[in-house]
């Protein structure tokens, strides 16, 4: 059934070099925590992904109730974690995850780094992971002010007062991240808003995908 | 043309181990031991690797119940901020006086900047054919020496913080609104007239670090102790009525809810 199915497909969009590309590869030995236990430094990079899966499935249930304004922001996180069923958790993975992520891949860029699995002819993969790891602290940065509460608040103006003292471009990326030169306030919340889930996201699915074209075309490293 | 399976395609996805790209990596099958097909095999340990992560995740969110400060308040000027920990060794680099002040450029941007320019260019700047980790000593100290540098100033970063007031600051308290004060009670005017009120509020709300007085633990006892003794950050000798003030506003503060 599944495979008259797959034929039916196949015939009209030819997806089988797909699939290969995919799925239709060998893991060498060296990886393979099953024949060396060592290997499980490996599965950083794998774990990282997993984890931000987590991320984008637990932020879009956020999103159902989120409300991006200052005056209903912390209600409805208040509301979520206090009155929703299961709302607690929901908060849960995405504020534990967001922490597990930056572990998870500063683990990996050890492992990347010091197994030297950067170099020729892995530079641009390695450019495109540091990208991936300044991305990953801006989604943490700019999730941190959503709940809106003191900590929010106050962590983010003092983000924004650094990012200001900067010279020349300073004063401008301010205005441009927060909407206005001084006040941390509703234009900051809406703008902290789309760069957390539509800008950052957007940037970090395409370095991903980069990410693992390159590796797929490249192959892992070899053994030390 | 017939298309679909049994198409001859140009181009393996695997590793091709053609002239074409003398650089890259033999083919996993020319290397030494036993490789695995991906799927379904490698997949499956994958998945159950995957599964127990998942199991240990949820856990940790069952545990630790994400933290909720109170609603912003951008006119409260005695809350001291506090990073998400992964940013608190840039926070704690910006306390030093080398790095902040006349200096800020220095913390700011010349110290971040070179690691994350050192960082990028990384396989530009260890340029050797050798991978192991003791055949390149300058790449492996300069990492270990930024690690060690985390690590420290994320360590000073919290022991140096004051985390009873950074979790008193941020307490939910009760919307004022939904507290009835009793301000004909006697102990009201104690509560006004021995400066309680300046710390504590109007309507035992608190302020910053100093705690709210709603629906508090503490016995009427130990009220009157700490009155008179302090508590904490709370100096000493703040008192100084009789002892039946002193009762009075006691039972006035144990009796708003
Ligand atoms: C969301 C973040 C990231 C994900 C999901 C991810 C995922 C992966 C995966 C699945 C692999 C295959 C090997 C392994 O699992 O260890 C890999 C390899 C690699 N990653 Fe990442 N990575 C991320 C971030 C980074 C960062 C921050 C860097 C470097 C700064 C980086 C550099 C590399 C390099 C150079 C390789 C090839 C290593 C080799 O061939 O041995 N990645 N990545």
């Amino acid at each position: 059934m599944l495979n008259k199915l797959y034929d039916w497909i196949d015939e009209r969009l030819d997806i089988t070099p797909l699939w290969r590309d995919l799925a239709d590869h060998e893991v060498p030995e060296h990886v393979n925590p099953a024949h060396h236990f060592s290997a499980f430094v490996y599965c950083f990079g794998g774990l990282t992904f997993f984890v931000v899966v987590i991320q984008v499935l637990s932020g879009m249930f956020l999103a159902m109730y989120y409300v991006p304004d200052i005056e209903r922001a912390w209600d409805s996180i208040y509301h979520l974690q206090y009155n929703v069923a299961y709302g607690k958790i929901v908060r849960g993975m995405h504020h534990w995850g967001a922490s597990v992520v930056i572990v998870m891949m500063f683990l990996h860029t050890l492992r990347v780094f010091f197994q030297g699995a950067y170099k020729k002819p892995r530079e641009l993969n390695w450019i495109v992971g540091v990208l991936i790891f300044i991305v990953m602290l801006a989604l943490g940065l700019t999730g941190y002010l959503l709940p809106w509460d003191m900590k929010a608040l106050f962590a983010t103006n003092v983000t924004l007062n650094i990012i200001e003292s900067v010279p020349i471009i300073g004063e401008p990326l301010r205005v441009l991240l927060a909407g206005d030169g001084a006040i941390t306030g509703a234009q900051t919340l809406t703008r902290f808003f789309a760069i957390h889930v539509f800008f950052l996201p957007a940037v970090l699915f395409l370095l991903i995908g980069l990410h693992f074209i390159m590796i797929r075309r490249q192959g892992i490293s070899g053994p030390l | 043309m017939r298309r679909g399976k049994g198409m001859k395609f140009v181009g393996d996805s695997r590793i091709p181990a053609s002239h074409r790209k003398p650089n890259i990596p033999k083919d996993y099958s020319e290397y030494p031991g036993k490789t695995e097909l991906f799927y379904p095999d490698f997949l499956l340990k994958e998945w159950l690797v995957g599964a127990v992560f998942l199991v240990g995740f949820l856990c940790l969110t069952i545990v630790g119940e994400p933290p909720l400060e109170r609603e912003a308040d951008p006119t409260d000027s005695s809350y001291i901020p506090m990073p998400d920990w992964y940013f608190l060794f840039l926070y704690q680099l910006l306390k030093y006086s080398y790095a902040s002040g006349d200096y800020n450029l220095i913390g700011v941007l010349i110290i971040p900047g070179i690691a994350i320019t050192a960082l990028l260019l990384a396989p530009f700047l260890d340029r050797s054919p050798k991978r192991r980790p003791k055949d390149r000593p300058i790449a492996t100290g300069f990492m270990l020496l930024a690690v060690a540098g985390i690590i420290y100033l994320t360590w000073e970063a919290v022991v140096t913080h004051d985390w009873e007031t950074a979790k008193q600051q941020g307490m939910i308290t009760e919307a004022a609104q939904d507290v009835e004060i009793d301000t004909s009670h006697p102990g009201y005017e104690i509560y006004q007239a021995q400066s309680c009120l300046s710390c504590h509020g109007a309507n035992l709300e608190g302020s910053g670090a100093n705690p709210p007085l709603i629906g508090t633990d503490k016995t009427e006892e130990e009220i009157m102790d700490i009155a008179v003794n302090g508590i904490g950050a709370m100096p000493a000798g703040l008192f100084d009525g009789t002892e039946e003030e002193l009762q009075q506003l006691a039972e006035f503060i144990k009796s708003v809810e």
